[in-house]
This record gives C-alpha cells, structure tokens and sequence, in this order.
C-alpha cells in the first residue's frame, strides 16, 4: 500500500501541480488525490483516506484580509473536526507559503495554547514583508539543531526560493519561548555559510527570530515560507548552469521524508526500495 | 444600520506601507511626512448586533497578532491630515467582495454572493509642514485616482472629530428595459453627428453601409415578419459598431494601401495584413508541420509534444492604462490570460510576459490632465501586472522596460501568455472550434456591469456620486483562477465543446464570432447576470465586465456542467443557443430587439482605402566628443534608461511558479545579469522546454520604421539563440503599436505614418521569410497619440516581437555570464559604424542616420552556426549585443560573473574600417554575440564558425577588471567590474 497525500485545490491556491508531482517522484512515490476546498468542505472524511494533507502555495482568497485568513477561517469552521481526527490519528500536515499561512492563521500552527495542541487559537502570524514589497529569490535555510520536524529530518541546510510579501513571522506574547523549548522553531533564515540571520535580503522579511518555518508540538505539522517544490531538479537552481549539482532538487527530501514517516509509521513498511 | 470597521498595523511592529508612503511623499513629491500610518477601512451593510460585529472585526477582517481594530470609532488620533480613499459606485472592489463571502461563510448567510462589503484605504499623516494644499497633492497625485476612486480630507483642525460614518458606494440605479430604434435615413452630416454623438466611431462609409442593409428589401421582409422594427435598434447598432471597430476588425490593417516611394514610384497593396504577416506565414506553413492553428483563434498554437500544442498571445492595454495604471495594467494582464484559456477546448497557463514603453520616470515638469505623471504610470502598470500575474499563479517569465519622451503621451503596455494545450481531449483535436446548432451559450464568470461599455472613451466628467465608473475595469485573479480551473476540470470530463472569451465588446463580440461556425445564435440577454439593476440591454450585449468567458456546451451536457460550476463557486448562464439561420438574434424577455445577418455583420463593412508616401528623414550627426579614456562613457551607457538593470521590479514577480524554471530573468554568480530569454519546462516528466524572448526598439523609427522592424524581430530570435535554443521550430507574435495613419483635419502626416507601417510590416516579413519563422498571432493598436490643446504627443511607431521556440532538452540552455577563467571570448558577427537612434548617440542628444540594418544574408550562416555550438554544448556563455552595443554586452557577462577580461577591440569583426574606438564600442549592429568557450573546446568552436565573422577578442580573467584595449595596447576602458554594475544598477536600486 502506498502513502496517501491529499493536495487542497481551489480558490487560488496555484502550487498543486508541482506539489503533487514532488509527491510522486521516484523515492517519494505517494499517492496524490486533489481535493477541491468545496469538496472536503461537503465531504470532510475525504480526509480519512489520506496519511499526509498538503495545502500547497498560491494566493487563495487573493490575500484579500490577510494572506490565508479566509481559507484558514473556512476550513477551522468547515473541515476542524475531521482535521482533529487526522491529527489524532498520527497523520501529517504540510503547509507550504500561503499553505503555512493558513495553518497559522487557523491556528494549527505554531498550536497549543490553552487546553488542547489542536485547539485552534491563533497565536503568531505571518505578516506583510518589512520590505512592503512580494519578492522571488533564493534563500539560504538553516535547520535548526534540536527540531522536532519528521519532515526535516536528516536535512540540515536548505536553498530554495521564497516568493511572498506576507511572510514576516509574528508571535504573540511568550509563544517563541514556549515554541523554543518544544523545538518547534525548525528552520530558519540564514548566511550563505548557515548562520541564522535577520539581515536582508539573507532574511526576506524580517522574521521574528529569522525563522522561515514551524512545526507543531508533535513535529507531524510543517509549514515553511520557502518552497521545496520548486526545487524538484538541478535545472531550477539559479545558477545550475555554473555549478556542479546534484540532479536532484533539495526539495524533494522534504516530500520523501514525510513519505517514509507514512510508510514507516502509519503503514509499517520499511523504507522506499 | 451600517457599520466601520477600522484596521491598523499594531503599534510596535514595522508598517511597511505606512513607511513607503514617507519615502515616496518625499522622493516623489517633495512632500516631509514625520510619519504616516495606512488603516483598512471596511463599511458593512448588514445588521448586526455588538456580538456579532465583534465576531466579524475579530475573525474576518483583522490579525488578532499583528493588527488593532475597532469596531465604534477612531482607531488613531492625533494625525495632522486624515485622508480617505474610497472606490466610486460599480468599481470593482475584490477586497471587498472576499470579505462579503467570508462575512457570509462566517455567520451562515444565505446570500453569499451578495455584496455587503466596501472597503476604503485611509491615511493618517503627521508632518509639521502640512497643509491642506500639499495633502490635496498628496491625495490626488498619489493615493487616489479620482477616475476610480472618492478622497475625503479631514484636518486636525478642521472641526469636531466625529466618528466617521460607513460608506456605502452601491450603483443604484432604475431598471432600464429601453430599446431605441434609429432612423437611419438621414443626411451624410446628420448620420456623422448620429456616430459621433454615441461614440460609435463608425465612419460616414460604415453608416451607409448599415443604412443601406436596413433597405434591402429582403432584410425589411424578414424583421417584419420577426416583429422588429424598420430602423436599427440601438443593440444593432452597437454590435455592428462594436463589429466593425478599428480593435476587432483590424480596418487598417486589411485596407488597400496606395504607397509612393522616395523616388515617386507608387504601387497598390491589397490588404496590408494579408500581403505581409498572413503570406508569411502561409509561405513558410508549407514545409513546417508544426504549425497548428495560427490566426483563427484567441491565440496562435505549434506543437510542442506529441501529446501537447503551446499557444501564446501578447495583447496592448494602453488607453485604459493611462487612465488607470493599476487597474488597467491588472485587466491586461488577466486579459490575455483569457486568450490562451479560449484557445481551442482550453489550455492550462504557462507563462506571463510583459513589455512597458513609458515616458523618463526622472521628467521634471507635471504633465497636464488627464495626462499621469510617468513615474506613476510604471509604479502603477507594473503594481497591476505584478499583483495580475502574481495571484494568477503564472510565472512571469521575459519581458522589458523601454523609455522615450513621445510615451508620456501614452504608455504602451503590452501582456502575453502562453499555454499549453492538450492535443487531443476526449478523443477531439484540442484546437478544435467547433460549434453544432443547437448547443447552449454559457456564459462564466464574472457578473455584468457597465465596465468598459465603449471602452475609455468616458471622461471622468461624465461621472457622478451614483453613476458607475465605466471607463475603467479592474481585474479579479481570483474569480478569473476559480474560472479557470473550473474550466480546466470540465474540459478534462468532455462537458463543452468549445470556448472563446470576452474581451471587446464583450458577449456581442465572442457570440457573434462563435455564431460564425455553427450558422447563427439565439440570445437572450435578460437571463445575463447582472453586478446591479439599470443596463439597457444594448449595454448587457456590450458590457467588457471582466473575468467572462463564453462556453459552447452540447445540450446534454448542460445540466451537468453547471452543477459543476456551483460545486466550484463559479456562476454559470445559460444565455441560448446556437442554431443555423444564418442570423444573429438577440431577445430581452422574449421581445426580439436584434436581427442580423451574420454575413453582413463580419464581412459587410467598407475596406478603406488609404495613402502611403515615404520620405525618408535626414537628422544632423550629433557631435560626440572623442576622448581616450572611455571607461566613463561605458558607465553612462550602463545607466541609460533603455540599458539598465530593472531587477527590483522584476524580482516583484514570482517568475517560478508551477515548477519548470529553467532560464530566470536574471543570471550569474550574484543572480544579477540580465538573461536574454527564460526558458520554462511546461511538463515536469519531460526534458523539452520552451524559451520565450522579445525584441522592440522604437527609437529605430525616428530613421526607419522598417529598420526598426527589422532589428525588433533579429532581437528576438537572436535572445532564443543566446539562450542555446535550436533554430528549427521559433514562432514569432508581432504586436505593433502605431499612431494613427488615418487622413484627418488634425493628422497632417498620416500618409508618412502610413508609409511607416507597410515599411515596418515589409521588414518583419523579410527577416521572418530569411529565418524561417513564422508569425502566428499578433495585435494592432493604431491610435497611440494624444491631444492636450494644441499638442499633440504621438508615440514612435513600435514593433514588439515576441518569439518563442522549442528545446528537445533544457539541459542545453546557455546563460550569459563569463564562468570560468581561461576561458576564450570571442564576438560573433560583424561591427559596423551603425549609431543612428542608438544609445551612445542618444546619450549626446542625437539621432544621426546610419541605423542599424540586420544583413540576413550574413546573420543567417552564422545563427545556424551558433545553434551547432550550443547544441554540441561548446558555448559555456552566450549575451546578445543589443542597446548599448558591444560595451554594454561585455561588462554585463563580466560583472554577472565576478570575473574579469581584457578585450582587445582590434580584433573584433569588422566589416569596414570604423574610425573611432567608442564607435566600435557602442555600434548598435544587429546580430552580433559576446561568446565563451572553454579552451579545450576552440578548435571545434572555430571550425564551426570558418569563412564566418567571428573574432577571438580576449581571455576570462579571474581579476574582476574589464579592459579593454586598442590595437597599440592602450586602455581605452579600465574598471572594477563591481563599478560597472553599479552603474547599471543605480537608476532603479532604490525603487
């Protein structure tokens, strides 16, 4: 049996084809179901036939009031309960630029609070840009040492684009600390060297502690800002045409990690052949 | 009772808008701003009681993180100026729309469509030396349009601070079920006043053809019986005028052309279009099988794949982009969106491309009303097709910046998108047209309004409180994407046939043209959704609301597809049918109120006959200074307008969406060398790419319109192959830009325009027929002048050429930065003293006479030449010499790469003997490349390219200096290739 990934369509959401076919490559091999907000709004077990749900990059809702607040608004009121079950399940959530946005903003992430992980409470957010202005470029990542993330693991630098203008991570009042001791702030902006920097443009946005992306306390929910899937093949690199690369993109690790951690967690395989 | 709702970023935290309004008050309009603060203003027409709105302000319409909002009154105090920024009735208001949607998701309304949020933007300004002149300054040149937008000015010290009230800007207007019927049997003077007076801009020709229809006796018969009257209704009318404009048909382009030579030697030329564009095409489709649909539909189409076709269109959007930048450039952009999604059964988006012609940014003096500042022209175009392209999720992929005095009159904007297109969808070709009577007319999308009713030919004066704005459309991405993927799904599952979009004229234009291929169609417009109450149906028929497509679904199909839609949140009309009568009949409530042949109405209008005299100009040679030391004159060069780097702006566009970047706009070690093609990979299974390039340089003109042709369209090719793309399968689009060349008591020229055009159509056709590529879409703008007074601004006469060509496999692109040291340069092609028009000599405020002229007998060799380079992979880089020559091309490899050279500029090709070194250096000769190649690959490189002008000038060094030398090895340029880019970036590094 293979691993199931929902991927959410719709609405402006615009990365589902590249994510869906970072889900299926070789060593990644999930199976991919696009989903249509509207239909897991109307059929929300759609969800208990998946292992990983993917709410890929895009602009849903045009950023209209804050980039994600709607579709995160529409999915907490409309799909909160079988999302609950899918997390009580042991099962994955990836966020992806406005993917994360909505997992924050619906409260998924970075999560906890009062009462229960998944309670729903928004506690940081991602913001308008200190620049005021959407940019595309490269940015160098730093995995931060003691995360908790299935998805990150055995990753412990990254260089992937960004191309957002509301990615300035915010916290609210003692989030960061508590989030710090979960280690749950899993990656960040960093130097060319790996050193984790606020500086601009190393640091896009000015992110609160430079970090570029969160998980949840069970380290099973992931969002980041950058964009693995748009580095599936040495080919997208910026500069493959002076550099030695490897053929493979360094996004595609994200998508096999959380693939290996079905197959190994959820489905009691050992790793892909 | 309505409610305000106001929103602000939190104390604490940076405001980035707030913060870009200081700097641009100051930089932009000398304006001191101690502080500014941006608020969201949201008036809600709904009953709500305290719970709910807290509810509401909470969790739709503010970050409980980030923001502070109130829901009972001021949200801050203590601002010297309040200015607020309100939409005019019927402008569209995508904000506002999201959060009526999520108001009603949120609180379970029944209406979800309804609109009972309107947003506003408002400024609070703190600044001692204020006033209420500067504010007002401040408010109508750069936070508002008063086109589209209301202002209110509150001061600190004007009055009692009251809280502000909701605003409610909804169009109200009564029902308006009128039809007029004209009398259309009246003097020539009376029927010119009749057109005039209602913008139909038919001529005196057109309007007796129209008379003359309603005569025919047949024609009377048949309406009788049909129970219209013996007049044109006003929905006739305007669909014939609608028709018959210059934007649909195209009129001067297919009108018989007299021309006369210098020498006084005439000759005739039946239909322009014909005999120059469509015969090249047809003359090279004769041995190229990869031509799949060129001119018949939205968007020109070549195969790419076995199993798919790539379409591509480039469109203008000038008048309403002068109007409105932002919302003009955001329609364009979504705009031709539709062209390729009509294309056919219906493509997925591949790419964006975007060409900007404005005035200098840096001009001093204002411009007279209605004319924009072009500063605020370039920020507002390229917020517009930023945000367009950005929310479309398209990557943005090729474009340019040109710059010239004649654009301030107006900017040209031009927008292109390539798609692709399955080959074959449920078992039909996918660029299958075809429409049966009997299949039902959808229409999808958005809703109608008097958006873009007779285009902008509205002033603002026509405007008042409660009427709508409807000189200009602002773009929804996001209705438009929801369409798109609906559409997309209901392709895949077979539930339509075929599909065209709205654009011009709207439902008159895409029914009336679909009409054509099943034999006639039956519409009825009141089952057309409406944005408010009180069109005429003339306007429901005319209406260039956006967003709009026009599906062709077979009757069977009809049920399921527009359960479909509603599963999507996408409104799906059944408007009517298709039939084969041979009639366009239009109904409002079952009254028919327009009856019209089909063959009348797309082929019954008069072909124009129009002069044509060339004289070619003569300018004086400018005086250019000599001077040893040209390292200076390089920099100047960098930091032209037309040659510097734009990567701020650029970098606003997300340029790698959907997967396949391949070629970004910008390249080297630093990401900062402008690349002279993208290359994207539509289907990530698949090695084969698609470079997409452009050429346009409208300073040509001023000499030749034919040269500036010429060179456009060697420009574009010349970026495919500087990429590495192969040479056996380029298309080009060509979309000319022209003031017009129509006789008339306020044209004096127009036969000296005229003559441009067939000058400049000749040209494109001679290089297309000598490279082998064929055209196969293109666009025509022909009235880009502009009146103030007694002045009159008409733009240079500007070709774009957009040209595209496959890759089998992407692993051969090239880009244009030096990589290793050691490596060899070499310049391929040959100089010649070729400076009229060109930058250097722009730089010293002349034109002079020797334009560039592109030789295709000596170019061609050489490009197929370069393609067995870079497909036997012995190019390691390859840059384009365009503006700004040689000079400019050299210090961009060498800077985007941190590495440096020195040149030696006695050994670069020369046709003739060129007296002066800077001459060498800035000649603006077509067809000419800054080449590397490894060492151990020169013997195979240069075996390539005997008997071929190429020249070995000089070595990559690892020492970041560009040098370059004379024969007596002098240094004519010395400098840090760090300074060199400095100079090329410095006119935008602060935008």
């Amino acid at each position: 049996m293979k691993p199931r990934a929902l991927v959410l369509t719709g609405f402006g959401i615009n990365c589902d084809y590249e994510t869906g076919f970072a889900l299926s490559m070789p060593g990644v091999e999930m199976e991919v179901e696009k989903c249509h907000a509207n239909d897991l709004v109307a059929e929300p077990d759609r969800l208990d036939h998946a292992h990983l749900f993917v709410i890929p990059g895009g602009f849903s809702y045009g950023d209209h009031l804050g980039s994600g607040r709607v579709l995160g608004n529409r999915l907490k009121t409309r799909v909160g309960e079988a999302l609950s079950r899918f997390l009580a399940d042991g099962k994955l959530v990836l966020g992806i630029c406005n993917g994360f946005q909505v997992l924050v903003k619906m409260g998924l992430l970075p999560g906890g609070g009062p009462g229960r992980l998944d309670n729903w409470t928004q506690r940081a957010t991602l913001f308008r840009n200190d620049s005021g202005r959407f940019e595309d470029r490269w940015v160098h990542l730093k995995v931060c040492e003691g995360h908790n993330s299935v998805f990150l693991q055995g990753i412990e630098r990254l260089y992937l684009p960004v191309r957002h203008g509301e990615g300035k991570l915010v916290f609210g009042e003692g989030v960061y600390e508590e989030l710090e001791a979960n280690g749950q702030d899993v990656l960040r902006y960093s130097d060319p060297d790996g050193n984790p920097t606020c500086r601009y443009p190393d640091c896009p946005n000015g992110s609160e502690h430079s970090l570029a992306g969160l998980s949840d306390a069970t380290g099973r929910v992931f969002g980041l800002m950058p964009h693995p899937e748009a580095f599936l093949f040495r080919t997208n690199h910026p500069r493959w045409t002076r550099e030695e690369l490897p053929e493979e993109g360094q996004g595609v690790a994200i998508f096999r990690n959380a693939a290996e951690y079905v197959r190994r967690e959820l489905l009691g395989v050992g790793a892909a052949a | 009772m309505p409610h305000r709702v106001e929103v602000t970023t939190r104390e604490g935290l940076v405001d980035p808008r707030g913060q870009s309004l200081v700097i641009r008050a100051r930089e932009d309009h000398g304006i001191q701003l101690a502080q500014a603060r941006v608020v969201d203003v949201y008036s809600i027409d709904l009953e709500l009681d305290a719970e709910t709105l807290e509810k509401v302000r909470l969790e739709v319409l503010s970050d409980p993180i980030a923001e502070r909002s109130t829901g009972t009154g001021p949200i801050l105090s203590g601002w010297d100026y309040w200015v607020e920024v309100g939409f005019r009735p019927g402008v569209t208001d995508n904000v506002g729309g999201t959060a009526s949607e999520a108001i009603a998701d949120l609180l379970g309304l029944p209406n979800a469509a309804e609109r009972t949020v309107f947003t506003a933007s408002a400024y609070a300004l703190w600044g001692e030396s204020l006033t209420r002149e500067s504010v007002e300054r401040l408010a109508h040149g750069m936070l508002a349009n008063d086109l589209i937008e209301e202002v209110v000015i509150h001061s600190r010290n004007g009055g009692p601070q009251t809280p502000f009230k909701p605003r409610i800007p909804k169009v109200r207007l009564p029902e308006n079920h009128r039809v007029q019927t004209y009398n259309l049997e009246l003097e020539a003077k009376e029927l010119e006043d009749l057109s005039r007076a209602n913008t139909w801009a038919l001529s005196l020709a057109e309007m007796h053809s129209i008379r003359d229809y309603f005569r025919r006796p047949e024609v009377r018969e048949e309406r009788n019986r049909r129970g219209l009257p013996v007049g044109a209704t006003d929905v006739e009318v305007e669909v014939l005028a609608q028709t018959w404009s210059e934007h649909c048909k195209h009129k001067i382009f297919a009108a018989n052309i007299g021309y006369t030579d210098e020498a006084g030697k005439s000759r005739r030329i039946e239909n322009l279009f014909k005999a120059t564009i469509k015969r090249t095409t047809e003359e090279l489709a004769k041995t190229r099988d990869w031509l799949v649909s060129v001119f018949h539909d939205n968007a020109g189409a070549i195969r790419f794949t076995e199993d798919y076709h790539l379409t591509v269109k480039v469109e203008t959007h000038n008048s309403p982009s002068a109007l409105d930048p932002y919302g003009g450039a955001l329609t364009g952009i979504v705009g031709v969106n539709r062209d390729p999604l009509g294309t056919g059964k219906g493509c997925r988006l591949l790419f964006n491309t975007d060409v900007f012609c404005f005035g200098p940014p840096d001009r001093k003096e204002e411009l007279p009303p209605p004319l924009l500042h072009p500063r605020r022209i370039m920020r507002g175009v390229h917020r517009g097709v930023m945000d367009g392209a950005n929310t479309s999720g398209i990557p943005d992929i090729n474009g340019a910046v040109v710059f010239d005095e004649r654009f301030s009159g107006k900017p040209l904007v031009f927008c292109g998108t390539g798609g692709l297109l399955p080959a074959v969808v449920n078992g039909e070709p996918g660029e299958s047209k075809e429409v049966c009577p009997g299949d039902r007319i959808f229409m999808v999308g958005g809703r109608i309004g008097k958006d873009g009713i007779h285009g902008a030919t509205f002033s603002s004066e026509a405007l008042h409180s409660d009427s709508p704005a409807t000189a200009v459309q602002i773009g929804d991405p996001i209705t438009q994407r929801k369409v798109l993927d609906f559409l997309l799904e209901a392709r895949d599952l077979g539930l339509y046939r075929t599909l065209t979009d709205n654009g011009a004229g709207g439902l008159s234009s895409s029914v009336g043209e679909m009409a054509t291929h099943s034999g006639g169609a039956r519409v009825h417009l009141d089952r057309a959704p409406l944005k408010y109450e009180g069109l005429a149906p003339w306007e429901i028929f005319l209406s260039e609301a956006q967003e709009r497509m026009t599906v062709i679904v077979p009757p069977e199909m009809s049920e399921r597809f527009s359960a479909l839609a509603a599963r999507r949140s996408v409104e799906a009309s059944d408007l009517g049918e298709f039939t084969a009568s041979g009639f366009l009949e239009v109904f409002f409530r079952e009254r028919p109120v327009a009856l019209l042949d089909l063959e009348f109405l797309h082929h019954g209008w008069p072909v124009m006959e129009l002069p044509a005299k060339w004289t070619p100009p003569h300018h004086s040679e400018p005086a250019v200074p000599q001077t040893e030391d040209l390292t200076e004159r390089l920099k100047s060069v960098l930091s032209r307008l037309n040659v510097c780097g734009k990567e701020p702006l650029v970098r606003m566009y997300d340029h790698e969406v959907q997967g396949g970047s391949v070629l970004k706009p910008f390249q080297g070690v630093h990401d900062e060398g402008p690349g002279d093609a993208a290359i994207v990979r539509p289907l990530l299974d698949r090695p084969d790419g698609v470079a997409v390039g452009c050429g346009i340089v409208p300073r040509y003109s001023d000499i030749d319109a034919a040269a500036m042709a010429e060179n456009a369209t060697d420009e574009a090719i010349r970026n495919l192959l500087a990429v590495g793309a192969p040479l056996d399968q380029v298309a080009a689009l060509d979309n000319f830009c022209w003031p017009d060349p129509v006789p008339g008591p306020n044209n004096p020229d127009a036969e000296y325009k005229m003559a441009q055009l067939v000058r400049a159509c000749e040209g494109l056709r001679r290089i297309c027929l000598a490279y082998g590529v064929p055209l196969i879409s293109g666009k025509d703008s022909m009235k880009n002048d502009c009146r103030i007074g007694e002045v009159k601004i008409s733009i240079p006469p500007t070709l774009l050429v957009t040209a595209v060509a496959i890759l089998p496999d992407i692993a051969r692109a090239v880009s244009m930065e030096f990589k290793r040291p050691g490596d060899l340069i070499y310049v391929l092609g040959w100089t010649r003293e070729e400076l009229g028009a060109s930058e250097y000599f722009a730089e010293f405020g002349g034109i002079g006479n020797r334009v560039p002229t592109v030789r295709v007998e000596e170019s061609w060799p050489l490009y197929k030449a370069l393609a067995r380079a870079t497909e036997a992979r012995l190019v390691a880089s390859c840059h384009d010499c365009s503006d700004g020559g040689l000079g400019v091309a050299l210090a961009e490899s060498a800077f985007a790469s941190d590495l440096g050279a020195t040149i030696h500029l006695d050994r670069v090709p020369l046709a003739d003997p060129i007296s002066r070194p800077d001459f060498i250096l800035f000649s603006e000769s077509p067809s000419r490349f800054v080449v590397t190649v490894a060492r151990d690959s020169r013997d195979e490189f240069e075996r390539l390219f005997a008997g071929l002008p190429h020249g070995f000038v000089g070595e990559v060094e690892e020492r970041p200096v560009l040098e370059v030398r004379t024969k007596e090895r002098l240094p004519l340029v010395m400098g840090e290739v760090g300074d060199f880019k400095r100079a090329w970036q410095a006119p935008f590094a602060h935008y």
